[in-house]
């Protein structure tokens, strides 16, 4: 049966078999300024190894565009442009459009070559929201879509996003005299946004750089499956959540362990989660209270006993009562039956 | 009508030369199709979108190799060919309206990333309230940009300016982005008489893109646009400043080597004039009112009436030097601007406004520079309009005040 999509072959990019398996090799080096215990710099570095050298990396305003690449003293090992805050999705499609373009027509040597795009929450979450669900609906073109979630606007003193946490401190929702909480907005569900929204995606995932090796794999099979694929990642950000630098592994741990981070995998239209986030679901780990989590924080001091049963309520409820737990927000029928069709 | 509107002087018979009736967006498809373009994206608003129906066309009956994208927004268009030009593919894409001013980010920051990009703007008034029609201001929205605008007012000059687009935005010597204006309705969708040339020709005349050391690609690991500062962003901006020193150069050679080529000769690229040989008063604008102007001259010619036309070409660069020497001859000159500027000194339209600044570096005399806001929201500039034009400008040469600024075929 004829697909319609012209596939073409992509680098073949097997797992690493543990750490010791990982290349020397780093595509993301010194030269940026991000501060320390910067998870999402991590997330960089990560990245560019599993990609490897041939590789084009497209990054969306942000911090990992304005902490990260000073004129004349560029990290990047691989060939990196700045794309606008909204741009991710556009930015990916253009380059692998014009690199399959010029290799059908002869101009440029046909070889497997990976793209990816990389945006914060706010230009993957908010303002990108378009052209990365437009672009992931164009089974055409090989190409990756990493959202490095530090759930603000990090870069520009730390604001709101799509993705911050409700009741967060940021200097756009500073508790005052009569508010306490200013942001009262849920987080978005992004991961599992793009998989009920482009079903022809063959791959979306959520990875953490608390589990630096999987991570790394799940970015590799990513880039080797074909067609578009996305992947959320969540970044511990010492600055814009307001813990200690030493911290920042520990917290994405915590993130995952407390039910908030479900790590998984959508690969071609099957779900699987790994990691702690498995466990959880098959009763095997009981999940941590999400205090543990949130008191570590500077950005949830302000939160009274009420805030954290709310908190910890909504969390309940994504492991309780959603019809697949931890991923899909739909809630089953009351009586228990089947819709009527 | 068709030989009427068009500037053009068969200098040498050219062989497999075709010619079909066409419209201007058609015809803009077509030499898009003659320059092999690799990356096109679309997005619908009218007037300008019936070019992206003709390209689409093309890719499914097999004439033209493309990557045909349809993307979900102008913003994203853009920023899809932006990247596709920096990885080194010859791109095509446009729009009309607020749709070129939702694109306007990826419009800013295109210049400086020295990416040679070819829009079609098919001319439209900016909404609210709602029109379709023509209105210069969105393709002027980018003036101070850093992006060449040139204006076409024939189908056959569309075809012809949108070859010469490519070579001129992919010269070296430039590397910036081309918007070819196309007034809306009047010319996209109005059909001529084209001469479309022959393929070989187009390949001698249009070499392929090469983006050289700026290719994004693993075999050349750059950094593209990091985060400069005040450390050397004013050393980028005056690198796009150079570029408009030499673009005036660049943009003869180019229209000399069309010439050569194809055999078709637009004397002077940066204006065209028309009876201005013993003219008293010229009028001056851009676009199709060219065609109910030369109408007009014509009438008002046989009342004895010299009256001349100057039809600009290229509004970015602006030839200022050029243009004010030919029009410091004349006793007035009557500027009709299809756009606005509001609040502008004299609240003059845009193409009057820099017209008067060229004049005063630029010419030794001060002939009386008059504007008329005029064909706004896609009205047509009528014969009458005209008319009543002249009768103001000729008013001025005779030393008789008049308001620098006058609205035209106002109703009631």
């Amino acid at each position: 049966m004829t697909t319609f999509v012209e596939e073409k072959p992509t680098q073949e990019l097997e797992a690493f078999k543990g750490v010791k398996k990982v290349p020397h090799e780093e595509y993301y080096t010194s030269g940026h300024r991000t501060c320390q215990g910067c998870e999402s710099a991590q997330i960089m570095k990560l990245m560019a190894k599993a990609a490897g050298p041939r590789t084009i990396v497209l990054g969306a305003t942000g911090c990992m565009y304005v902490a990260n690449t000073s004129y004349y003293s560029t990290p990047w090992g691989v060939p990196w442009m700045h794309t606008q805050l909204g741009s991710a999705g556009s930015s990916a499609l253009g380059a692998a459009a014009a690199l399959r373009v010029q290799m059908r027509k002869g101009v440029m040597k046909d070889e497997p070559i990976n793209v990816i795009a990389f945006c914060g929450d706010g230009g993957g979450a908010d303002m990108g929201l378009n052209a990365i669900s437009a672009t992931l609906t164009h089974p055409d073109y090989n190409l990756l879509i990493l959202l490095y979630d530090n759930e603000s606007y990090g870069n520009t003193d730390i604001q709101i996003s799509g993705t911050s946490p409700w009741g967060v401190n940021t200097s756009f929702s500073t508790p005052g005299k009569v508010k306490r909480i200013m942001h009262h907005r849920w987080k978005k569900n992004v991961a599992a946004l793009m998989v009920a929204g482009h079903p022809t995606c063959k791959y979306v995932g959520t990875i953490s750089t608390s589990y630096p090796l999987q991570a790394m794999n799940n970015i590799r099979k990513a880039l080797s499956i074909g067609g578009p694929t996305f992947i959320h990642c969540l970044n511990p950000c010492p600055k814009g959540w307001d813990f200690d630098p030493v911290l920042s592994f520990q917290l994405g741990e915590l993130a995952v362990d407390t039910g908030l981070w479900p790590l998984y995998e959508v690969e071609n239209g099957k779900l699987k989660l790994y990691g702690k986030t498995e466990k959880i679901a098959n009763g095997k780990f009981k999940r941590l209270p999400v205090r543990e989590y949130l008191l570590k924080q500077g950005r949830f001091a302000h939160f009274e006993e009420e805030d954290i049963q709310f908190f910890q309520s909504k969390v309940d409820e994504m492991w309780e009562k959603w019809l697949i737990p931890g991923v899909i927000p739909l809630q089953k029928d009351v009586n228990d039956n089947p819709p009527a069709l | 009508m068709a030989t009427l509107t068009l500037p053009v002087e068969e200098t040498k018979k050219v062989v497999q030369e075709q010619e079909a009736l066409i419209t201007g967006a058609e015809a803009i498809a077509i030499a898009c199709k003659l320059a092999n373009v690799d990356v096109v994206t679309a997005y619908p608003i009218r007037p300008y979108d019936t070019v992206m129906q003709y390209m689409s066309q093309l890719v499914a009956d097999g004439e033209l190799d493309c990557e045909f994208i349809v993307a979900e927004g102008e913003h994203s268009q853009f920023e899809i060919v932006k990247h596709a030009s920096i990885c080194g593919a010859r791109v095509f894409c446009g729009s009309s309206g607020v749709g070129w001013m939702y694109a306007m980010e990826a419009l800013t920051v295109t210049p400086a990333l020295r990416v040679p990009m070819v829009a079609m703007v098919g001319n439209r008034a900016l909404d609210d309230p709602g029109a379709f029609g023509v209105e210069h201001n969105d393709a002027l929205a980018v003036r101070d940009l850093g992006w060449l605008l040139t204006w076409v007012d024939s189908a056959q000059e569309a075809l012809d300016t949108a070859l010469i687009a490519y070579r001129v935005a992919e010269d070296r010597r430039m590397f910036v982005p081309l918007a070819l204006s196309c007034d809306g309705a009047f010319l996209t969708h109005s059909q001529a008489l084209v001469k479309i040339p022959a393929a070989e020709q187009v390949n001698k005349f249009l070499p392929r893109y090469n983006r050289g050391a700026l290719l994004l690609h693993p075999d050349n690991v750059i950094s593209v646009a990091p985060q400069a500062n005040e450390d050397w962003v004013m050393e980028i901006r005056r690198q796009n400043y150079a570029v408009t020193e030499r673009a005036c150069d660049v943009i003869r050679e180019v229209y000399a080597d069309f010439e050569k080529t194809f055999g078709r000769k637009y004397g002077n690229p940066f204006f065209e004039e028309y009876m201005t040989a013993d003219a008293d008063v010229v009028l001056l604008g851009m676009g199709t009112m060219s065609t109910p102007v030369k109408v007009a001259i014509r009438k008002m010619r046989e009342e004895g009436k010299k009256v001349g036309f100057v039809r600009l070409r290229w509004f970015r660069p602006f030839a200022g030097p050029e243009i004010a020497k030919c029009l410091e001859r004349f006793k007035a000159i009557g500027v009709i601007d299809r756009d606005f500027s509001f609040g502008s000194p004299n609240l003059s339209g845009v193409v009057a406004t820099e017209l008067r600044s060229a004049m005063y570096t630029g010419a030794t005399t001060r002939p009386p520079v008059l504007d008329f806001i005029c064909g706004l929201g896609g009205r047509e500039v009528t014969v009458p309009d005209v008319e009543e034009i002249t009768k103001s400008v000729f008013e001025a040469a005779e030393g008789k005040a008049q308001p620098l600024t006058q609205w035209i075929g106002l109703r009631g």
